[in-house]
């Protein structure tokens, strides 16, 4: 696969991303090939790390004016998370901000997060090129729908 | 984990595998001599029980181990053979660390299990007990791994879903019903929290009248590779190490047939490490604890033989046989010869394996019975003490009863219908195998030297060393897969657009509440004037440097909860913040 071009529009605001892993697993193998994979196709990224509630990630999110949050759950609490992370972001008017993530999720809970608002969810066995078409294309959509470009 | 005695021969000591004058000066001679002594261990070893035949299907004897041929081969060649390789049992132990192996006793077939409540996973061991596995393992919540209870703020959405939820004793006694801990080996997967957890095993031991002394078992207990790979530490370094040595310290005392620590290189392999990585920082961590409990002025020959090691078996076939081979090697030359110790148990390496959860596909699971079978084979053919075999659908979810099972019937295979067991180390001699054993003991050694130069494995942590090797690593394989460099079969090739999804184990919200409950219920039934005096004694153990282990039995014993201890210590040593990069 070919690597991806960064944004079209040389005159387009950079895309800031802020990842992190919410909760208490800690494997991180996945999140940082994200980061990486993303900061090498052009994108600005912050990893907030580790044992993050989703208040937390929010605060950050709003503190760095982040277009998209990806969160990173293997653990099995990705209802919890995912809910409570988009409470926060509708409370704190931030329903520009993109939540999208990834992990172990079952297939009717992925399609229960996606009925809720939340972003693409991608599972193993995704490969880079996708997460990143996915991110130049729903945050440049969402910035003409929010009026923020 | 390996629960037998070790051999008894007449005499356990280094003197017994020196080589006499004339055998050192002729290395054919020296070769006989380790032969002869070798199948005078072999006469005396125990035989596995029942009537399996070591014939092959032709009706042939099966060799027990295949050497060179000293009318045949060189002084040079037999030199060599002398000093890499050796008689299995005998130093360096690249053979094998056992007389006649698999024909003494097969490795444990050992189940990582957990889930949900206590009586949950206390129903789970019993199924896979009675479908043949000889050994329990235990896997716990995210909660209990990290020191809180069913009741945590932190706990919420976590209670049982990745293993099972233990806050305390009472929640001990449920997991271990109708099990008699002098009947059964036990592992422990856990690590920050983990002296408590077998703390609170010792209670139950003490309940059902069976005395420390009995226990058999292994506390994974190692938290350098929690700063490396899992990062489920929770206070810093040094004074986690403090908490290990001590449990190593009361153990050697206390209970001679315990594993103390399960030196572990699966987690470091599973965050994206190469297999020379595994193997380099797994030892350099084995060697860091080795240290400690010197500076702790513990004899070497007392512990030395109680710590373990717990490996990933991953797809490369022959690179896992080749490290599993040089782990053992270089752990004997270097606790013979870096530390000094005395007794041939100090220098045997004795390993848990797991097959690598972290090669197994969402896209058609079943294929991964097949990689799990591949990799439990490497294992066998690389000596392994004890097995866990991965379960088809564990990239989607815990193991349900039928892929569970499935994983259990694929070790029951190999060791019943191949023959592997019936030979020592048969890979051994091969041109290619030890060419590559030689290869990745001399690339762990250049990990060695880097870690010595950055100070040892601590400041190594402390200076992201490990991390930063480890992520570089893991993207180099990611983007080799993406560039079809690397074929995942089903996920970049041979690919099914449309599948059925596989019915799953689902943990329900239920766990929680109940647990919760309970957590709640014991705080208030028990005597918490007891737990108060408890928990400052060891408040104050901690703080003044003594032995921390009897403590957490005495608070065990009164339910204090696994929070309660572990916020203790929160308070005395801090929380460790890793600086993260990626």
């Amino acid at each position: 696969m070919s690597s991806t071009q960064p944004s079209k529009d040389p005159s387009s605001r950079r895309i800031r991303v802020l990842v992190a892993k919410p909760g208490l697993d800690g494997h991180d193998r996945g999140i940082k090939i994200v980061a990486a994979t993303l900061r090498d196709a052009g994108m600005e990224v912050i990893y907030a790390g580790l044992r993050q509630t989703p208040a937390m990630v929010v605060a950050a999110a709003v503190q760095e004016d982040v277009d998209a949050i990806g969160l990173s759950v293997l653990s099995g609490a990705h209802m919890v998370i995912f809910r409570e992370t988009l409470d926060l972001l509708k409370s704190n008017h931030c329903e520009h901000i993109l939540l999208f993530g990834g992990g172990i999720i079952p297939p009717e809970d992925v399609k229960a997060l996606q009925d809720m608002g939340v972003g693409r969810l991608f599972l193993p066995g995704t490969s880079s090129d996708e997460y990143i078409r996915y991110l130049e294309e729903e945050i440049a959509r969402r910035r003409i729908q929010f009026g923020r470009d | 984990m390996q629960d037998a005695p070790p051999l008894t021969i007449k005499s356990d000591s280094a003197s017994d595998q020196r080589p006499s004058l004339e055998e050192s000066t002729d290395p054919k001679a020296e070769f006989e001599a380790k032969r002869r002594r070798w199948k005078e261990r072999v006469a005396k070893s125990r035989r596995r029980p029942g009537r399996e035949l070591t014939t092959n299907l032709s009706n042939m004897e099966t060799e027990l181990l295949g050497c060179p041929d000293p009318n045949v081969e060189s002084d040079e060649h037999i030199r060599r053979y002398n000093e890499s390789l050796g008689m299995p049992a005998e130093y360096p132990y690249t053979r094998g660390v056992q007389a006649n192996m698999y024909r003494g006793k097969l490795w444990t077939m050992r189940m990582f299990a957990g889930f949900g409540t206590p009586e949950d996973t206390n129903r789970r061991f019993k199924y896979l007990l009675e479908k043949g596995q000889t050994g329990l393992s235990t896997a716990f919540d995210m909660p209990t791994l990290m020191g809180y209870d069913a009741d945590s703020e932190w706990a919420v959405g976590e209670v049982g879903k990745c293993g099972v939820s233990i806050s305390s004793l009472q929640d001990m006694e449920r997991l271990f019903e109708g099990i008699p801990l002098d009947q059964v080996s036990t592992s422990m997967t856990i690590n920050s929290p983990g002296p408590i957890l077998l703390a609170l095993y010792c209670c139950v031991a003490e309940q059902q009248g069976v005395s420390l002394d009995k226990l058999r078992g292994t506390l994974q207990n190692d938290i350098l590779k929690e700063y490396i790979a899992q990062k489920e530490y929770i206070f810093p370094p040094r004074p986690s190490v403090g908490l290990i040595t001590d449990l190593i310290e009361f153990c050697t005392e206390h209970m001679p047939k315990w594993n103390t620590i399960s030196v572990s290189g699966y987690h470091i392999r599973e965050a994206g490490s190469t297999a020379v990585q595994e193997l380099a920082f797994t030892l350099a961590d084995g060697f860091a604890y080795v240290e400690a409990c010197l500076e702790r002025g513990m004899d070497i020959d007392r512990f030395a033989p109680r710590l373990s090691f717990f490996f990933n078996s991953h797809m490369d076939f022959f690179e896992e046989v080749a490290k599993f081979r040089a782990a053992r090697r270089i752990w004997a030359r270097r606790m013979k010869e870096k530390y000094g110790a005395k007794s041939p148990r100090s220098w045997t390496l004795k390993f848990h394996t797991q097959t690598a959860g972290c090669t197994l596909t969402a896209q058609q699971p079943e294929n991964n019975i097949v990689r799990t079978a591949l990799q439990a084979l490497a294992a066998v053919l690389g000596g392994t003490q004890s097995l866990h075999t991965n379960s088809m659908d564990e990239t989607l979810a815990l193991p349900t009863e039928k892929s569970v099972k499935i994983a259990l019937r694929t070790q029951q295979i190999i060791a019943h219908e191949t023959g592997i067991p019936n030979t020592i180390d048969p890979l051994g001699g091969s041109y290619f195998v030890e060419s590559l054993t030689d290869k990745m003991e001399a690339e762990a050694e250049k990990y060695f030297r880097k870690i010595d130069e950055l100070g040892g494995v601590i400041p190594a942590i402390e200076q992201g060393y490990f991390q930063r090797e480890i992520a570089a690593a893991a993207l180099r394989f990611q983007q080799e897969t993406e560039r079809k460099e690397r074929i995942i079969v089903g996920v970049n090739e041979y690919i099914e657009p449309d599948e059925e999804p596989i019915e799953t184990l689902k943990i329900t919200e239920e766990v929680e509440v109940r647990q919760r409950e309970r957590v709640r219920a014991l705080k208030m039934n028990r005597d918490n004037d007891k737990v108060r005096r408890a928990l400052a004694e060891l408040r104050r153990a901690a703080r003044e440097g003594d032995n921390t282990f009897p403590r957490f039995i005495e608070c065990c014993k009164v339910y204090a909860t696994v929070q309660e201890q572990m916020d203790v210590l929160r308070d005395v040593f801090g929380e460790y913040q890793e600086v993260h990069a990626f």
